[in-house]
C-alpha cells in the first residue's frame, strides 16, 4: 500500500486540477500561474541536483532552459504546422497529440547534450570556476540562438500556439497543463528516487569530499556527467513546456535574471532538500504573482523580503532535511520501497 | 592596417581598465571572505550616479548655484573623491547589514551569495524606483580633448582612464605587500581560523577590504561616466557579471590576476567586435573564455590547492 498511495494521491490531485480546467471553474489567468508554478517546480528540483545535492554553483539554468524551449518548438513547428521559414508541415497535425511527448524528449535530450558542455570541465574545475563556466554557456546558449537567423535570432520564435490548437481540436483536454503535471510527477520521482540510489550517495560524497569519495572508488567523472546531464536535461523539458504555454520565445528571456531567479528558488528551499525546493518554487512563484499590482516595486520588496528570511533562517526553509524528517508520520505513507516497514 | 590596429589596441586599453577596476573589487572581497559580493557591479552604478548628483550639483546645475564657478578640474578632483568616501560607504553599509550577520550565524557560503544578488537586485530596482526610468546625461568634466599622435586619435579622458588605473594597480599593490592592514589582509585569505587567535580583528580588516572594493568600483564608476555619458539603473548588471569574469580568468583572489584578467577581457571584446560581425561578440568572447578555463582550469594566476584528507 504505502509503495503506491504517494503516486495515487499526486494522480487525484491531477485529475483534480484538469477536471477544473476542464469545467472552466477556474479563470485562465490562475491557470497559467499554475503551470508557472509546475515549471518552475522542475528547474528548481532539477538545479539542486547539482547545487544541492553535488555542491556546485551552477548559475547558467537558463541556458539549457532555451536550449530544450527552442528544440522542442522548432521540432514542433517543422512537424506540424506549415509556416514560410519551414514549408508545409511534414506530419497531419492532428498527429501532435500524440508525438508531443517524443519532442518535448527530444528537447530534453538536446539540452542534456548541451549539458556536456559544462560536465566535460568539471571533472577537472571546481568550484567558482566552474561557476564561470556555466554563465558562460548560459551566454554562449544566448547568443547563438541570437545570430542563428533560421529560427528567427534576437526576434524570437512563435507559431507553438498553433501546435497547442492542434491539439486542442485533436482531442479536446487541456493538453499543456497535462503534461506540465505529469513532467512535474516525472521530475520529482526521478530525482527522489536519483539521490536515494547508489548514484545519489556518490554525488552527496562528491559534495562533502571529491578526492575521499574518489578512494573510495566513486567514479566522480561519470558521476558529474549523469548529474549534470540529467539536471540539464529536465531543464530543457522545462523549456519545451514553458515555450508552449506562452507560444512565443525570445532569447532575451532566458538571461542570467532567469537563472537567478532559479538559484533563489533553490537556496530559499534549502541546499539539498528535495520538498524544500517544491516548496520554495510555488511560494516564491506565488509571492511574486502576489505582488505584481507593485509594479516597479516588486523587485524591491521581494529581495528585501528575501534577505530578511536568510537573516533569520540562513540554510533556508527547509535546510537539509526533507519533508519527511519534520512530520516522521508522513513516511509511512510514503516509504519508497517499503524500507519503514 | 597598423593604425586600425593600434586605435583598437587603445580602445582596448580602456574598455579593459573598466574591467580590471570592477574585477579588482571582485578579487579583493574574494582573497578576504571568499564571498563572490554579486552586488558590486550595482555598486559600480550607484558610484556613477552619485557621481551624476555631484557633479551636477557641484557644476551649480542642480538645486542651487554657487555664487562662483568652480574650475572644471576642481569640479573633477572633488567628484572623485567625494563619489569614492560616498560609495564606500554604501558598501559598507551593505556588508554590516546584509554579509556579517550571516557570517555571524555561520552560513554557507552560497546563502550569503545569493543575499548579495538580492542586494544587487535591491540597488539596480531601487534606483529605477525612485529615480525613474529615465536615462541621464552625465555632464561634461573633462573638457574633450582629442590628440592625434600619428593617425591615432588619443582622447585625454583614455589617458586619464588607463593612467588612473594603473596608479590604482601600484597602490594597490604596495597596500596589500607593505602595509599592515595589507599582511592582515593576505593572512586572512592564507588561513581564516588561525587569523582571529593571533589578534588579528577580522571585522575590521573585511570592513577595509569593502572600502577599498566599493571606491575602487566608484572610481571605475566616475571614469565610466566621464567616457560614456548615460546613466541607466541597470548600467552595472551586465559590466559587473563580465568583470566577475575576468576576475576569475586571471585566478580570482589576486590581485594581479584581476588586472591582467581585465586587460585581457576587455581586449577580447574589443579585436572580436572589431575584426567580426559585432553580434558574435559574447558568442567568441565566451567560448574562448571556455576553452581558456577548461585547459588552465584555475585561471591565469590561480594556484591549484592540494586538498590534505
Amino acid at each position: 500500500m504505502g509503495r503506491f498511495t504517494s503516486l495515487i494521491l499526486y494522480g487525484f490531485f491531477c485529475v483534480v486540477v484538469v477536471a477544473a480546467a476542464q469545467g472552466r471553474w477556474v479563470n485562465p489567468y490562475i491557470l497559467q500561474i499554475a503551470m508557472f508554478v509546475g515549471i518552475n517546480v522542475i528547474l528548481s528540483a532539477s538545479l539542486n541536483l547539482v547545487n544541492g545535492y553535488m555542491g556546485e554553483f551552477s548559475v547558467g539554468h537558463a541556458g539549457f532552459m532555451a536550449v530544450g524551449a527552442y528544440v522542442t518548438s522548432v521540432l514542433n513547428v517543422w512537424l506540424f504546422s506549415t509556416t514560410k521559414v519551414f514549408g508545409p508541415a511534414v506530419l497531419d497535425p492532428s498527429t501532435a497529440v500524440y508525438l508531443f511527448p517524443a519532442t518535448l524528449l527530444l528537447g530534453g535530450i538536446g539540452a542534456a547534450l548541451a549539458g556536456l558542455l559544462v560536465a566535460i570541465p568539471s571533472f577537472r574545475t571546481r568550484g567558482d570556476y566552474l561557476a564561470i563556466i556555466t554563465l558562460a554557456v548560459n551566454y554562449i546558449v544566448k547568443s547563438s540562438i541570437e545570430n542563428m537567423q533560421v529560427i528567427g535570432g534576437a526576434r524570437g520564435f512563435m507559431g507553438m500556439s498553433g501546435i497547442v490548437n492542434a491539439m486542442h481540436e485533436a482531442v479536446n483536454l487541456p493538453w499543456i497543463l497535462i503534461w506540465v503535471l505529469v513532467c512535474v510527477g516525472f521530475t520529482v520521482w526521478v530525482i527522489h528516487r536519483f539521490v536515494n540510489s547508489t548514484y545519489g550517495k556518490g554525488i552527496v560524497a562528491i559534495r562533502d569530499d571529491e578526492i575521499a569519495a574518489e578512494i573510495m572508488s566513486v567514479n566522480t567523472p561519470r558521476m558529474k556527467m549523469i548529474a549534470f546531464m540529467l539536471s540539464s536535461g529536465l531543464a530543457g523539458v522545462a523549456g519545451g513546456l514553458f515555450a508552449h504555454i506562452l507560444g512565443y520565445i525570445n532569447p532575451g528571456t532566458f538571461t542570467i535574471m532567469k537563472s537567478t531567479e532559479v538559484l533563489v528558488m533553490v537556496y530559499l528551499g534549502g541546499m539539498g532538500s528535495l520538498s524544500g525546493s517544491v516548496l520554495s518554487a510555488v511560494s516564491l512563484t506565488l509571492v511574486l504573482e502576489f505582488f505584481r499590482p507593485l509594479q516597479v516595486a516588486k523587485w524591491v520588496v521581494v529581495p528585501l523580503l528575501l534577505i530578511l528570511l536568510m537573516l533569520f533562517r540562513p540554510e533556508g526553509i527547509m535546510g537539509h532535511r526533507e519533508f519527511t524528517d519534520i512530520f516522521p508520520r508522513l513516511r509511512r505513507l510514503f516509504s519508497p520501497k517499503g524500507k519503514e516497514e | 592596417m597598423l593604425q586600425s590596429f593600434m586605435q583598437n589596441f587603445l580602445n582596448a586599453l580602456q574598455w579593459g581598465s573598466f574591467y580590471a577596476l570592477i574585477a579588482l573589487g571582485y578579487s579583493l572581497v574574494y582573497g578576504v571572505l571568499l564571498l563572490i559580493n554579486f552586488a558590486h557591479g550595482d555598486i559600480f552604478m550607484v558610484g556613477a550616479y552619485i557621481a551624476f548628483f555631484l557633479a551636477t550639483f557641484l557644476l551649480g546645475q542642480y538645486a542651487f548655484a554657487f555664487p562662483f564657478a568652480l574650475p572644471p578640474l576642481m569640479v573633477f578632483g572633488i567628484t572623485v573623491v567625494l563619489t569614492m568616501a560616498l560609495t564606500a560607504c554604501v558598501g559598507v553599509a551593505i556588508e554590516r547589514v546584509a554579509y556579517r550577520p550571516l557570517r555571524r550565524k555561520g552560513a554557507s557560503r552560497l546563502y550569503v551569495v545569493i543575499t548579495a544578488l538580492m542586494c544587487g537586485l535591491i540597488l539596480e530596482n531601487g534606483n529605477l524606483l525612485f529615480l525613474g526610468a529615465n536615462r541621464r546625461s552625465f555632464p561634461e568634466l573633462l573638457p574633450g580633448t582629442v590628440y592625434s599622435i600619428g593617425g591615432m586619435n588619443v582622447s585625454n579622458v583614455k589617458i586619464v582612464v588607463i593612467i588612473a588605473t594603473l596608479l590604482v594597480f601600484v597602490l594597490l599593490e604596495t597596500i596589500v605587500r607593505k602595509t599592515k592592514l595589507g599582511m592582515a589582509m593576505r593572512a586572512i585569505s592564507y588561513d581564516r581560523m588561525a587569523v582571529p587567535l593571533m589578534g588579528i580583528p577580522l571585522d575590521t580588516v573585511i570592513v577595509f577590504t569593502f572600502v577599498l572594493g566599493s571606491s575602487l568600483a566608484a572610481l571605475a564608476g566616475v571614469l565610466f561616466a566621464i567616457a560614456y555619458p548615460v546613466l541607466e539603473p541597470y548600467m552595472g548588471a551586465l559590466v559587473g557579471w563580465k568583470a566577475f569574469i575576468a576576475a576569475v580568468i586571471g585566478g580570482i583572489g589576486e590581485i594581479r590576476g584581476a588586472f591582467l584578467g581585465g586587460f585581457l577581457l576587455g581586449f577580447v571584446e574589443i579585436f572580436v567586435a572589431a575584426y567580426f560581425p559585432s553580434t558574435l561578440r559574447d558568442l567568441i568572447a565566451f567560448s574562448i573564455l571556455l576553452i581558456f578555463l577548461s585547459i588552465k582550469p584555475t585561471g591565469i594566476f590561480g594556484i591549484a590547492r592540494a586538498t590534505k584528507i
